[in-house]
């Protein structure tokens, strides 16, 4: 019986997981080409699915053309528009100005939403109809698989591309420095651009998966951002594998902590203790545990920089 | 003759100078409590629209200033301290309890009456003399649907409530009601305000055996946990109050709503052709159904006018003094919607419905009359 549950509580959390995998990746592909700390992540995330909606109802179409459509949109704003008008003028000033410009736009974004779509939630449609499998005594939601699949298949194309593709094998020495992949001929401006639009993309898809879940509503990039950032740092800021895996492990550990701190068996007694309103605090603690034994994350690289 | 002119014009020009009476409306404009924000303001925006329409108040000219506390407690405190300065005659919101919890203060030590949509038990119990409500608080509320859960022959329930002053209130007054019903409560699960995923609360619900599902969380996350359960496959029947029975709820959650039952105190589908009429002015105006909490903020207004007139000045602390033990009747004001009462604490009693949510829609099945237990009709 727990078993069960246990199981399918780790394929909701695997499904929860993907999405915050997408978030994460982008924003430490970021980091790593352009080291732009991207703030405004979530809101990136929430404005495409406000995007998405928007375009459904403006031309009558379906939600994949839609997508495809605000795919295009995403990349003009949130990858070349972002990288040509906020990032570049201010990356040579450092991380800081560029944090805060990251902060202030996704303040503009939320409220510029709310302006135009209004601060209502608006339900959004899912890319199936959810059905209940049951796999023996195991109920999966068929939306849960078709999340997995969905994302899965966008971080194994997203690693195939970087590790094989020479484009992407420029994007990664760009990564790793750029002033080394500037003497071996590579178009390190056009690299970071690529990466910029790549993270238009992932953003994108992480609100057409996401959005079905948690809704349309212009303050939801906040919890989105939080999310982006902790992953990256929880799995490692400067490797995508590592945002990968952090994100996964805050989908799962969450849905895991919800469900067992409900009920906790106290030793030598019938009786149980319910600490459910403590869960939230979980993964903020393997943050702090992350940073305090492991600062550059599981996955993460140990840099050093001399003064 | 020349001064006789001047001093014609201008007394015609002080005829003419409407006076005005100021309201101002602190409300979750935005943050994660837009949504019941938005409705209110809008219901209070309406209510002054048709009051205005029909000559004001005392014959002055209704303004209302909106005031957007961002769901944020400190905040309302501070834009309602800053309202305040303007000498409102009265403040109009907000609805979120903990945001009402930390700045009633302010009203009160303005001695302005405040009028909320919240429903925090304890809001009323802390001897403030210029805090209302606009419906019933959970300890009005919550026997009433804890009563109806046994009717319908539910012995044990898991209580999903939010972790907030609003989901801890309803909590304490349901596991409170249940117990003296001798319904078992199996499981009290906290959730958060903007939670995403509601499946690990589903299959704690689902692992219980539990006869039934008591849901009290806001609006959006009402909608997730439906839909959490829908894609579950559960067929534990949900039990709510108002804002899970909510029209908000019903757009976002579809056909995932489909099947809860509850009770509320303030429905648009209310069989009344006060609220209908309501409704159809809100839609017409606004675009889309007004929900419970659209309805408060235009009856707080209605209410406000009406105490105005009984004193026959806007002397605030006369109207806070009369209000408590008054009854309005819709003979006495067409705009409270429905006969209301109020205690000497600011408490409301009123005719509130039974619901079920059938095809998308909320389904009167049962009206409970006002139960006439204030010292209003006594």
């Amino acid at each position: 019986m727990q078993l069960q549950f246990f199981i399918q509580l780790l394929i909701a959390g695997i499904a929860t997981g993907a999405i915050y995998a997408l978030m994460a990746v982008g924003f430490a592909l970021l980091w790593q080409t352009s080291g732009t700390i991207n703030f405004a992540q979530g809101e990136f995330i929430m404005f495409s699915s406000f995007l998405i909606l928007w375009l459904m109802k403006l031309l009558n179409i379906g939600l994949i053309p839609a997508y495809l459509l605000s795919l295009i949109i995403s990349m003009l704003l949130f990858g070349l528009l972002f990288k040509r008008l906020l990032v570049d003028p201010l990356l040579k000033y450092g991380d800081v100005p560029l944090i805060i410009a990251t902060i202030g736009l996704g303040m503009v974004i939320r409220e510029m939403t709310r302006i135009i779509w209004g601060a209502n939630a608006l339900p959004f449609p899912s890319l199936i109809k959810n059905q209940v499998l049951n796999l023996g005594p195991i109920r999966v939601g068929l939306a849960d698989l078709v999340t997995i699949a969905v994302a899965m298949t966008i971080i194994i194309a997203l690693q195939l591309f970087l590790n094989k593709s020479f484009i992407g094998r420029s994007m990664e020495a760009t990564a790793q420095n750029q002033q080394v992949a500037r003497i071996l001929g590579i178009n390190v401006d056009r690299m970071i651009l690529y990466t910029f639009l790549i993270n238009a993309f992932l953003v994108t898809s992480a609100a057409l998966l996401v959005t079905p879940r948690l809704l349309a509503k212009f303050s939801s990039g906040e919890a989105f951002g939080l999310i982006a950032f902790m992953a990256a740092i929880i799995g490692g800021f400067n490797q995508v594998r590592g945002a990968l895996i952090g994100g996964f492990l805050i989908g799962i550990i969450d849905n895991l902590a919800k469900f067992y701190l409900a009920r906790i068996h106290l030793p030598f007694s019938d009786s149980t203790l319910n600490l459910s309103p403590y869960a939230p605090a979980i993964p903020l603690i393997l943050l702090i545990v992350i940073i305090l034994f492991k600062p550059e994350g599981i996955f993460g690289r140990k840099e050093e920089r001399s003064i | 003759m020349k001064y006789l002119l001047i001093v014609l014009t201008f007394c015609l020009s002080l005829a003419l100078a409407q006076e005005e009476v100021l309201f101002i409306i602190p409300a979750e404009i935005s943050g994660g409590g837009a949504t019941v924000g938005n409705n209110w303001a809008d219901g209070a925006n309406l209510a002054a629209e048709h009051i205005n329409a029909a000559g004001g108040i005392l014959g002055a000219t209704v303004v209302t200033e909106v005031l957007d506390t961002q769901t944020d407690p400190p905040t309302s405190k501070a834009v309602i301290a800053k309202g305040l300065e303007q000498s409102p005659f009265a403040v109009i919101g907000p609805v979120y309890s903990g945001s009402t919890i930390v700045n009633m203060v302010e009203a009160e030590r303005a001695q302005t009456p405040q009028w909320v949509g919240s429903e925090a038990a304890s809001i009323t119990q802390q001897g403030n003399q210029y805090i209302f409500r606009t419906s019933s608080g959970q300890n009005g509320s919550i026997p009433k649907v804890t009563r109806y859960m046994q009717e319908q022959g539910i012995n044990s329930v898991v209580i999903i409530y939010v972790n907030n002053e609003f989901g801890q209130g309803g909590r304490a007054a349901a596991v409170e009601n249940f117990e003296a019903l001798g319904v078992e409560v199996l499981l009290e699960l906290s959730t958060e305000q903007q939670q995403a995923d509601f499946t690990a609360e589903v299959l704690q619900a689902m692992m219980m055996n539990t006869d039934a599902i008591f849901a009290y969380t806001n609006e959006e996350e009402s909608a997730r946990l439906l839909m959490a359960l829908k894609q579950q496959d559960t067929s534990i029947p949900v039990f709510g109050e108002a804002v899970l029975l909510s029209q908000t709820v019903l757009d976002l959650a579809g056909d995932a709503a489909n099947g809860v039952a509850g009770h509320v105190n303030l429905t648009a589908e209310a069989p009344v052709p006060a609220v209908q009429d309501f409704r159809a002015a809100f839609e017409e105006k606004y675009g889309y159904t007004p929900d419970h909490n659209g309805m408060k903020g235009y009856i707080a207004m209605f209410v406000a006018k009406e105490m105005a007139e009984r004193v026959g000045s806007f002397d605030r602390m006369a109207v806070a003094e009369q209000l408590h033990c008054a009854l309005i009747t819709t003979e006495d004001e067409p705009g409270v919607l429905m006969d209301i009462a109020y205690d000497e604490n600011g408490d409301i009693d009123r005719d509130t419905f039974l619901i079920s949510i059938e095809d998308g829609k909320q389904v009167v099945t049962g009206v409970l009359p006002r139960l006439k237990n204030t010292c209003a009709d006594q």
